[in-house]
């Protein structure tokens, strides 16, 4: 039986992006994925908390998929998390909703690899800057995967945006079958790592 | 038209004009300015009126009538039931005991009859309902505790007048006593008392039935017809109406008007019925205290000054004494109770009645009743003058004051901080919203029909004319924070937020504006709140035309929000600029050019553009030579 993933996907102005939709045009045209463009559907910000928390609980994999801003997610992804992750639904003693459940974080960041590490330009790693996020989806019981980070979106070119995109809906199409080497994948900071050893 | 008709009216309408606005200017209530301006113009100063000056009284006593019928509109029936307590308490005890001590002296030490005694301390127990309610409304102190108490008392007085003048006949022991009362009470007079009895409470019965089924009703016909002044001939009307029933069923007809104005202060017409009746109240009442002053018979105070400057110390001790012993029994705190018996020591306009009729009757000697009556029209003038007396001199001295910020505003009883004008489908969104917050709005319409649906609906909706002041006033502008003029006629806004700017200065007022042309005459006006019907709606819908060709919601969204703030701030610009119209339209044109520009720079990615806000493109562009 195939999982269902459910792609949170937030980007404030998307027609003038490269690489966000660049990859959406890779993603797959699956009835088990469904693509949640946050910004088409709370222009307002007024997030309605009880239809989010139904399509959470409706989806075995949840993906965060949004450009890096400022080392954080857009405005609005934070908005999301501030109003639809309640306690008691998604965390304390009751709050058990989203336990289990796989989550993937897909960025997009303007600066090389080279740039997030220690003697970079800036100066952490991107799990580093991703620690908040990935201890809100650790609370909430969920199983953060390593993330797949696009790197230098500034200077991509149409063959690596093709390679990114096409090894993001491989991914995806795997995760959905739920035939992904869970410990494999643990052994590697970044999903781009293991993507590359298991294609390789 | 008869001629000293006029000239009689051009003489009161000066006194009243002159002597009020004089006593207002030295800071004194208008009551003493009107008993001044009657002492001048009457027989013994000016003589321009000559004895006149009583029947006059008996005449302008019905402002008496529409000064409770207003009251009763003040007073929703579960408040009257409230008081009734303290209405028969306090009202009963201040009437009797005074009554007891004014007897006893008039049998033991000025060898008067006990019929005698016992009609002249009836008559001296009244307190003056006119002049006092009036003085506590001007000062605004009609809701402290003193100002409740000193009604109660009032209104049980009030209830007394007509048993007393039933029973002063009987004190007589001769039963040829001819009497003429101008009173139709003869109508059921000579009925069985059984019937008496029925036709009594058949009648108020029919107020509170007919208040509620027939008047409310009818009045809401009238109000179709969007005739003004039939609205206030129907007004008065009712109360002419009310106050002959009660006459013919031997009722006080103050007594009555009150009672129903106590049925329809919960109406939707309360307030508009109010504004309407106020001014011939006020007229009718100043006329009764100009009688007042010219019935004052100077001649006999300067033939007997001592007895009469004693018969008003005596009579004034003794009310102020069982006055302040009864106010303690009730317990007002002292400040209170000061007030309430300052208030109450006059004698009142009924004494005249009394006595008058004591007179017809051969109950009390002639010398006697004019030096009465000219204590009580003296103790009547007097009573401003010591109240004030208190205000300045006496009462600072007691501690526990009463913060008159604690009254409410004298029309209205529920204080809302929002009043919305007009509440077609604009205002009732308003009132909707802020209802579902919380907040509760007093409301007025001028459409009867909607007015009803909406009082259905569990909306306190007044039915009235909005621009005009007495309602605006009426509905609690002056206690009011926000004043949201959202009638649907561009006019009546306009002469509403120019009324409400005028008088009521402290109000924020929000306005709705039809168009930039509206709004620039409310700008005008000096308001800063405008909220134009063209602008929010159609920006909306041209957004979701966007979104509906495929724009990015977001962006739609933050467009329109600068659409909107860009419109606003082109407004302001232009509003200098208005007088000159040639340079109004050639920089009204070139502020929608610039708006043009603005948006088209916005979405053209090539062009130097105002809003790079996530745009990765001139992220790309600007972080190149890093």
């Amino acid at each position: 039986m195939l999982l269902k993933a459910l792609i949170l996907f937030a980007h404030p102005r998307l027609e003038r992006s490269k690489i966000h939709a660049g990859l959406l045009r890779y993603l797959p045209n699956h009835p088990n994925i469904y693509l949640h463009d946050l910004y088409e559907e709370y222009p307002d910000f007024n997030i309605d908390i009880k239809r989010e928390q139904a399509l959470a609980e409706a989806h075995d994999i949840i993906v965060w998929q949004h450009p890096m801003y400022w080392y954080s997610v857009p405005p609005l992804l934070k908005q999301w998390l501030d109003m639809t992750l309640e306690p008691g639904w998604a965390y304390g003693p009751e709050g058990r909703a989203l336990a289990g459940k796989k989550l993937l974080h897909v960025v997009s960041t303007g600066g090389s690899a080279e740039a997030y590490a220690k003697g970079g330009r800036n100066r952490f790693t991107i799990r580093e800057f991703l620690a908040p996020l990935e201890q809100t989806a650790h609370l909430c019981g969920m199983d953060y995967l390593p993330p797949y980070i696009i790197f230098g979106s500034h200077h991509l070119d149409e063959e690596s945006l093709h390679s990114y995109g096409s090894n993001l809906a491989w991914l995806l199409n795997l995760l959905i079958s739920g035939a992904a080497d869970r410990e494999g994948m643990k052994r590697f900071e970044y999903m781009n790592d293991w993507i590359t050893q298991k294609k390789v | 038209m008869n001629g000293s008709f006029l000239l009689e009216a051009i003489i009161y309408l000066s006194a009243g004009v002159v002597f009020v606005s004089l006593a207002k200017k030295l800071g004194l209530s208008s009551v003493l300015g009107y008993v001044i301006g009657g002492m001048m113009i009457g027989p013994y100063v000016l003589g321009w009126i000559g004895t006149e000056g009583e029947d006059i009284m008996h005449f302008a006593e019905f402002g008496v009538v529409m000064m409770l019928f207003l009251i009763g509109l003040e007073i929703e029936p579960e408040q009257f039931w409230k008081m009734r307590k303290s209405i028969v308490g306090l009202g009963g005890m201040q009437y009797s005991l005074t009554t007891l001590l004014f007897m006893l002296p008039g049998i033991f030490i000025m060898g008067w009859s006990w019929q005698m005694s016992l009609a002249v301390s009836l008559a001296l127990s009244m307190s003056s309902t006119a002049i006092v309610l009036q003085t506590l409304k001007e000062k605004g102190l009609s809701q402290t505790t003193a100002g409740q108490a000193s009604f109660s008392v009032l209104l049980f007085q009030d209830i007394m007048v007509i048993p007393i003048l039933a029973l002063l006949p009987l004190l007589v022991s001769q039963g040829e006593i001819h009497l003429e009362r101008e009173h139709p009470q003869a109508i059921i007079k000579d009925l069985p008392g059984w019937l008496q009895t029925l036709l009594v409470l058949g009648a108020v019965g029919l107020v509170f039935i007919s208040g509620r089924f027939l008047v409310v009703p009818g009045l809401r016909i009238i109000s179709k017809t969007r005739i003004r002044e039939l609205f206030t001939a129907s007004a008065l009307l009712l109360v002419v109406a009310v106050a002959y029933l009660m006459e013919m069923v031997g009722l006080s007809p103050a007594l009555g008007a009150f009672l129903a104005g106590v049925v329809l202060a919960t109406s939707e017409f309360r307030h508009e019925l109010e504004s309407d009746l106020q001014p011939f109240k006020g007229l009718l009442l100043g006329l009764f205290f100009i009688g007042v002053g010219a019935s004052i018979n100077f001649r006999l105070i300067g033939r007997e000054p001592l007895t009469i400057a004693g018969v008003v110390a005596a009579i004034v001790f003794v009310k102020a004494c069982v006055l302040f012993a009864a106010g303690r029994l009730f317990r007002l705190k002292s400040d209170q109770n000061l007030s309430f018996t300052f208030n109450l020591s006059q004698v009142g306009e009924f004494a005249f009645v009394i006595l008058a009729f004591s007179l017809q009757l051969n109950l009390v000697e002639r010398t006697w009743n004019d030096i009465l009556m000219a204590a009580t029209a003296i103790t009547m003038t007097l009573t401003p003058v010591w109240i004030a007396i208190n205000e300045k001199y006496i009462d600072p001295y007691f501690g526990t004051k009463e913060t008159v910020e604690s009254y409410t505003p004298d029309t209205i009883h529920e204080k809302h901080p929002v009043i919305i004008a007009g509440f077609g489908h604009f205002g009732s969104t308003i009132g909707r919203f802020l209802r579902a917050n919380g907040v509760e709005a007093t409301i007025l319409d001028f459409d009867s029909d909607r007015v009803d649906l909406l009082r259905k609906m569990g909306f306190k909706v007044y039915y009235g004319d909005a621009t005009r002041l007495d309602l605006l006033e009426a509905a609690g502008a002056a206690h009011a924070k926000i004043l949201i003029a959202a009638i649907d006629s561009p006019d009546a806004n306009a002469i509403l937020i120019h009324n409400a700017r005028k008088h009521f200065p402290h109000l924020h007022i929000m306005a709705r504006a039809r168009n930039r042309f509206d709004a620039y005459d409310f700008l005008d006006e000096g308001v800063t709140h405008i909220y134009r019907e063209t602008l929010y709606t159609s920006v909306h819908l041209a957004a979701d035309a966007l979104r509906h060709l495929g724009f990015r919601a977001y962006t739609v969204k933050r467009m329109a929000q600068n659409f909107i703030k860009y419109d606003e701030e082109a407004l302001m610009k232009l509003k200098s600029e208005r007088n000159n119209m040639q340079q109004y339209i050639f920089s009204a044109k070139k502020q929608i050019e610039m708006q043009e520009k603005l948006l088209h720079e916005d979405l053209l990615q090539h062009l130097t553009s105002s809003d790079h806000c996530w745009d990765s493109g001139f992220v790309r562009e600007k972080t190149k030579q890093l």
